[in-house]
């Protein structure tokens, strides 16, 4: 038994149900909200740490042998992501201890988020295709109640919308689990990997693949399937909506790298294919989508579909330097764009609102705030050397390794767009000066909870900085990754055991 | 050279508290810096000249092919003094610029932060460093052309400048990729020795474009001029420093520096010329057609950028050799008279020249600074700028083929910037003094000590220019193509065609300035077919994308939750039904028709019952029939033997019915308010995606025949599991894991659904949302107004 394969889930279940049996005390949840968000990432790192020495590993739950029982498995891949939710929901943590209301705390807010976080690490360590369906429906229900606590107006319609066509993704994905397991036989990853391989190439496979990317492609956001995330995401506080702006879609992206690459690569040209095809679409329509908003966050929220396109593109190209470009861009997206979030909850604070017309002279009266901005949206941007341009530098150059000039200048004409509206949020919140009388009168010193919510952004902002003064780790794991998941031989025989 | 690329950063970062501590010693601390750098380097200037080019190379990210790679050559030492001594200049003049302004400390950040980006453009051996120091120009210029950040203009002028390099950046990014793919390296260094390879390689013409979108973008090259005059909102040192003496010359740096690998063939040389040509004589002739001093000076140093592109494109060694003194030269006397203009309208609060005048008694050491770097912009002796005129009229006299048109095009640009050189440099301290400079006064020591300097080396190397010329002038030569040439700089050349030129330009050019007037009118004239130029593209791109974002916007998030829907199930049944028909054999579908009577009757009750349903006019009766289906579906379980399985269903039907029945009775009405097209197209929609996913069930058939995981579970439910019933084996012990996942939904719903009834102001009440048709339309056009609306 390796108990650091089920720690990611355990320690937020265990979280989540003490913060339930502390529903009367506000700061034994926040404690425990904390504690358990800080313990998740320390298995986290050593989750990761366990993976990169020993390689890829697998726990069969109940001793079940594979393909019976369910599987967990952690590569690379996995583990990182397990590692970036266990960051994001530390950082999440901390900022909502300043930023989320007594009432909404009292409802279990602390509880949910650690719901949340399981069904994420579970989505990413499970090697089972009905469990990922499982987890996904852990997330949906977490994220629905986050989304809608509080109960204003603005939250509760865009959760319906979240929740309707969140919904019509879990059954599309139910129907075609079932139909994957009435041609297989199986629903464990691994096993799933051989049994299609071995299958005569058909079109009913192709077929199911499409359900999954269906499915797999709502949760990610992308075109044409996105229209929940823009509708929702700005809606709730700041902090639930950086945790979704970083992490769930990610998880859709995240099921299909893994669907993908382990089990339906049966007809690579058409699948892959389409799915570069539909990553600049998604690329494209996110972009525009940003640059006619004029509030902080759904500029913010048509960005993460955007990038979402970045990170299938790699997937798309299907080469091993274009995966770990995904793997890399992930890592990279996850980090900038839950700090963003996080520091659009903070020029709320200060100026009452997140339009972008309601807003201005956070550049004077706030120099580091304005600075502690300028990292993620200029990385977000992809300006060098920060994060982000290494992500996109590694899409573009493994694009044109392959001679796929068409998707790269999609790729690099959308980065342009991206910039502008990166300053479009600097040049009205940060440059101009504060509408109305403000612009005159000196600025009051921020309040002690706006500056506890300074704290993670810092911390974020600083792992932006370091991943571009030294992206020579993350790019050996992404480049690991990517292997693994290239040659997925690895991860069957670790699940299934050495061919007898 | 790397500790100081690299303490210059550091730098940058400390500078506003290095400014809290040291106050009004904080320019000269600085200045003193950058001028140890430039004397540092130019120590370096021996070894060069001999032909070494020391390395120095870190890994960085090396999975990428990025190395942290330093290489010192001829040209890019000149280039490194040029921004390190101009620097010092400049950041001197800075904190007398902006003396008591509260923003000095963040205004040296950005301009160390630029120093030392600039730097690493001419020093970076690697490609992709070069262009992560190219964009940090780019975005340091940002910051600084919107330093006045409270003026609309200035933001505005900002943001055109990074979007015009952007664009160029993003085509540098991939023209070095594709360089890296053709020449199998990003080392400049080893690209040196496979230009063949590349010249070769299919991808050279799209080398070719990338690398001039870049390069022009960047030295506002026509037709990508126009930011450069908009950056004059930038205070004047930026000015002087990054839109004259260095930033802008980076286009023609990078030019020059890829001549060896990328020129010698007609599709680098013509489009070089041509652009350079253009850009020359355009940006002569809007200079005297604009008012204000800083305009006139950036539209002049858009023709000087013209210039050196067109000898670049000329790429004979004689024109390689005079483009390096040409950008010397100019980076000496532009830089001094941009800051004298400074000097002058912060004395005067004055900017446009033609009310000026009579400065040179009450300013004489800026007069004194402004008329040697006039003379230098005129290309008069003993002047640097004089050597470099000569330089050029030679190498476009010796230019093989096109050199008529060349000379005429140099000479006429040569002339219309000697009058432009008199209209700046010398006309507002010569001429009558004016209302606004009689209350004038000298500046302080740090506003003009800086461009005396620059003005006073002008003619220092015009004076004696050999040294400078074996040390610097002729290997910078060397390193871009112009091959080992002989020092050949000289005041005195004797007396040639050149010389001649030289002559007619001074009496046209005089000419031209006694003229002024009508030269202006003409200038103002040219504004309105101006407008239709390239700027208005800018403007229109911009506009054009935003309404294209809008529109896109407005049709795809409209806002109605049944539009999504619709949308999202017709990409499935297209995606799905597209893959089916395209690969699989559906003439072979295992269809079997015959069903027992039991199977039958349930098959005929469901489709009844569901046909019902849907046309049913009360919301009890939709709800009843529902269950009926779900009823039938049980019946069905019942028939495959899954008892279970029925039961389940039996319960859960039975439930929901009953929970529907309690919550509807509280609930107006139903109104159907959708139209017969609406419900026709939902119709076909829903028909499409049932179909679509029984077909699916029907081509997977028998299905696998191969082992399934539930013989497994059957066989080994009692013995190893020690249960009875296989289905709560699987649940409560095979996949466990599963429940326990199921548990927790049913917990955090729970949990939900309390704080969705209680956290509302105490009150038990449901929301009112989407129930309603009205409020779900409410909300489409709400969000849709505020999605795309903006």
């Amino acid at each position: 038994m390796k108990p650091l394969l089920v720690l990611p889930i355990i320690l937020p279940l265990a979280a989540a149900a003490g913060c339930l049996l502390a529903w009367r005390s506000r700061v034994a949840q926040r404690v425990i909200g904390v504690a358990g968000a800080a313990a998740l990432l320390v298995a986290a790192v050593l989750l990761l740490q366990s993976v990169w020495r020993d390689g890829v590993q697998a726990v069969q739950i109940g001793r079940w042998p594979a393909p019976f029982g369910i599987t967990l498995v952690a590569d690379t891949f996995s583990a990182l992501m397990v590692l970036l939710a266990g960051i994001v929901g530390f950082a999440t943590s901390l900022y909502s201890l300043a930023s989320i209301d007594a009432r909404r705390e009292q409802y279990g807010y602390h509880a949910l988020m650690n719901v949340l976080l399981m069904g994420v690490c579970g989505a990413f360590l499970t090697g089972d295709v009905f469990n990922l369906y499982v987890w996904f429906e852990v997330m949906l229900i977490a994220s629905f109640v986050l989304m809608a606590l509080g109960g204003e107006r603005a939250q509760m319609e865009g959760a319906i919308k979240y929740v309707t066509l969140n919904l019509m993704s879990s059954a599309i994905l139910l129907a075609a689990v079932g139909v994957l397991y009435g041609l297989t036989g199986t629903l464990n990853m691994a096993d799933l990997s051989v049994r299609v391989a071995a299958r005569p190439a058909g079109g009913v496979m192709t077929a199911v693949s499409m359900m999954f990317l269906v499915a797999f492609g709502i949760k990610a956001a992308v075109f044409p399937l996105f229209f929940w995330l823009p509708a929702s995401y700005h809606t709730p506080p700041a902090p639930v909506s950086a945790v979704f702006a970083g992490l769930l879609t990610k998880v859709g992206v995240y099921a299909l790298i893994r669907m993908f690459t382990l089990v339906f690569t049966h007809d690579v040209a058409f699948t892959h294919g389409l799915i570069t095809l539909v990553a600049a679409f998604t690329m494209l329509s996110g972009v525009l989508g940003a640059a006619a908003q004029s509030e902080f966050r759904r500029i913010l929220s048509f960005h993460i579909i955007s990038q979402i396109g970045y990170m299938i593109m790699g997937l798309g190209l299907f080469t091993a330097a274009a995966v770990a470009g995904s793997v890399f861009y992930i890592a990279h997206h996850i980090i900038v764009k839950t700090n963003l979030f996080f520091v659009s909850g903070v020029a709320r604070r200060l100026r009452g609102g997140y339009r972008l017309d309601g807003l201005g002279g956070l550049y004077r009266d706030h120099p580091w705030l304005a600075l502690m901005f300028l990292v993620p949206a200029l990385s977000l941007a992809g300006i060098p050397p920060l994060s982000g341009f290494f992500a996109k530098f590694a899409l573009v150059r493994a694009g044109l390794a392959i001679e796929g000039y068409g998707i790269v200048g999609v790729a690099l004409v959308v980065g342009l767009l991206t910039l502008y509206s990166m300053t479009k949020i600097w040049s009205e919140a940060f440059w101009k000066p504060a509408p109305g009388n403000a612009a005159e009168s000196p600025a009051p010193p921020m309040s002690a909870d706006a500056r506890l919510m300074l704290v993670p952004i810092a911390l974020l902002a600083l792992l932006t900085v370091a991943i571009g003064l030294a992206p020579g780790v993350l790019l050996e794991l992404s480049v690991r990754a990517a292997e693994e998941l290239m040659n997925p031989a690895g991860y069957v025989t670790c699940v299934m055991g050495e061919p007898s | 050279m790397a500790t100081w690329l690299l303490s210059t950063f550091v730098l940058a970062a400390l500078a506003p508290w290095l400014h809290r501590l040291l106050r009004a010693a904080t320019p000269w601390v600085l200045a003193t810096y950058a001028a140890a750098m430039a004397v540092h380097l130019a120590t370096w200037a021996p070894q060069v000249a001999d032909g070494a080019t020391p390395r120095v190379a870190w890994t960085w990210a090396a999975a990428l092919g990025i190395e942290f790679s330093l290489r010192l050559d001829g040209w890019g030492l000149l280039m490194a003094i040029v921004i390190s001594g101009v620097g010092a200049t400049i950041l001197l003049y800075g904190g007398g610029y902006l003396a008591g302004d509260r923003r000095l400390g963040s205004f040296y950040m950005f301009l160390l932060l630029f120093m030392g980006s600039m730097l690493g453009v001419a020093l970076a051996d690697n490609l992709l460093l070069m262009f992560v120091f190219w964009e940090l120009t780019s975005l340091s210029s940002y910051l600084l052309i919107g330093f006045d950040h409270e003026r609309p203009a200035a933001r505005a002028a900002a943001l055109q400048a990074l979007l015009v390099t952007g664009l160029g950046g993003l085509a540098l990014l991939a023209a070095v990729v594709l360089m890296g793919v053709a020449g199998g390296s990003y080392e400049f260094s080893s690209l040196l020795s496979r230009g063949d390879a590349i010249r070769g390689h299919a991808s050279y013409p799209a080398i070719i474009v990338l690398v001039l979108l870049g390069a022009f973008t960047k030295s506002a090259q026509f037709p990508f001029h126009f930011w450069l005059p908009n950056a004059m909102q930038a205070p004047t040192p930026v000015s002087a420093y990054l839109h004259s003496a260095t930033m802008v010359k980076a286009g023609v740096f990078l030019l020059a520096r890829l001549t060896p690998i990328l020129g010698g063939t007609a599709a680098w040389q013509v489009p070089l010329m041509l652009a350079g040509g253009a850009t020359m004589l355009l940006g002569a002739v809007m200079a005297l057609g604009s008012d204000t001093l800083k305009r006139i000076l950036a539209y002049s140093t858009v023709s000087v950028l013209g210039t050196l592109t067109m000898l670049i494109g000329v790429g004979t060694p004689a024109a390689l050799h005079a483009a390096v003194v040409m950008l010397l030269a100019h980076a000496l006397y532009k830089g001094a008279l941009f800051m004298i203009a400074g000097a002058v309208s912060h004395a005067t609060h004055e900017y446009e020249p033609e009310r000026l005048g009579g400065l040179a008694r009450i300013m004489p050491w800026t007069a004194t600074s402004a008329g040697l770097a006039a003379l230098s912009m005129c290309g008069l002796p003993p002047a640097f700028g004089f050597i470099a005129k000569e330089a050029f009229y030679e190498s476009t006299l010796g230019a093989s083929g096109w050199s008529t048109w060349l000379t005429s095009a140099a000479v006429l640009g040569n002339v219309l910037l000697f009058a432009v050189a008199l209209r700046v440099g010398v006309m507002p301290f010569t001429a009558r003094a004016t209302q606004a400079t009689t209350d004038a006064h000298e500046v302080s020591l740090t506003l003009w000590l800086g461009p005396a300097l620059l003005a006073a080396i002008g003619i220092l190397i015009g004076l004696s220019p050999a040294v400078c010329d074996a040390r610097l002038v002729v290997p910078a030569g060397a390193a871009i193509g112009a091959g080992e040439t002989p020092p050949r700089l000289a005041l005195w050349h004797g007396v040639g065609p050149a010389l001649y030129l030289s002559g007619l330009t001074v009496a046209v050019g005089c000419a031209a300035f006694a003229m002024r007037r009508a030269a202006r009118l003409a200038g103002i004239a040219l504004r309105k077919p101006a407008a239709w130029g390239p700027e208005s593209w800018y403007h229109g791109c911009v506009a054009g994308m935003n309404a294209v974002a809008t529109w896109q916007t407005r049709v795809l998030q409209n806002g109605y939750l049944r539009v999504y829907l619709w949308t999202t199930l017709v990409t499935a049944v297209g995606l799905v039904g597209y893959a089916l028909l395209r690969g699989a054999d559906l003439t072979d579908l295992p269809l079997s028709w015959d069903l027992h009577a039991g199977e039958t009757v349930v098959c005929a009750l469901i489709l009844l019952a569901t046909a019902a349903a849907v046309r049913a006019r009360a919301r009890l009766a939709a709800i009843a029939l529902l269950g009926a289906v779900g009823y039938g579906v049980a019946l069905i379980f019942v028939f495959f033997g899954a008892p279970d399985l029925a039961m389940t269903q039996f319960l859960i039907e039975t439930l929901l019915v009953i929970l529907f029945v309690l919550v509807f009775y509280h609930l107006p009405p139903f109104v159907i308010y959708s139209e017969l097209a609406a419900r026709t197209r939902d119709a076909i929609v829903a028909t499409a995606f049932g179909g679509m996913m029984a077909l699916l069930v029907m081509a997977i058939g028998g299905g696998h025949d191969g082992p399934r995981v539930s013989d497994y579970f059957a066989e080994r439910s009692l013995g190893d599991a020690h249960g009875r019933n296989v289905v709560n084996v699987i649940l409560v012990d095979f996949r466990a894991i599963d429940t326990l996942g199921e548990i927790t939904v049913l917990a955090a719903a729970a949990a939900g659904v309390y704080a969705l009834l209680r956290l509302r102001g105490g009150r038990a009440r449901l929301p009112r949302i989407a129930v309603e048709p009205r409020t779900t339309i409410g909300s489409a056009k709400r969000e849709r107004a505020e999605t795309a609306g903006t």
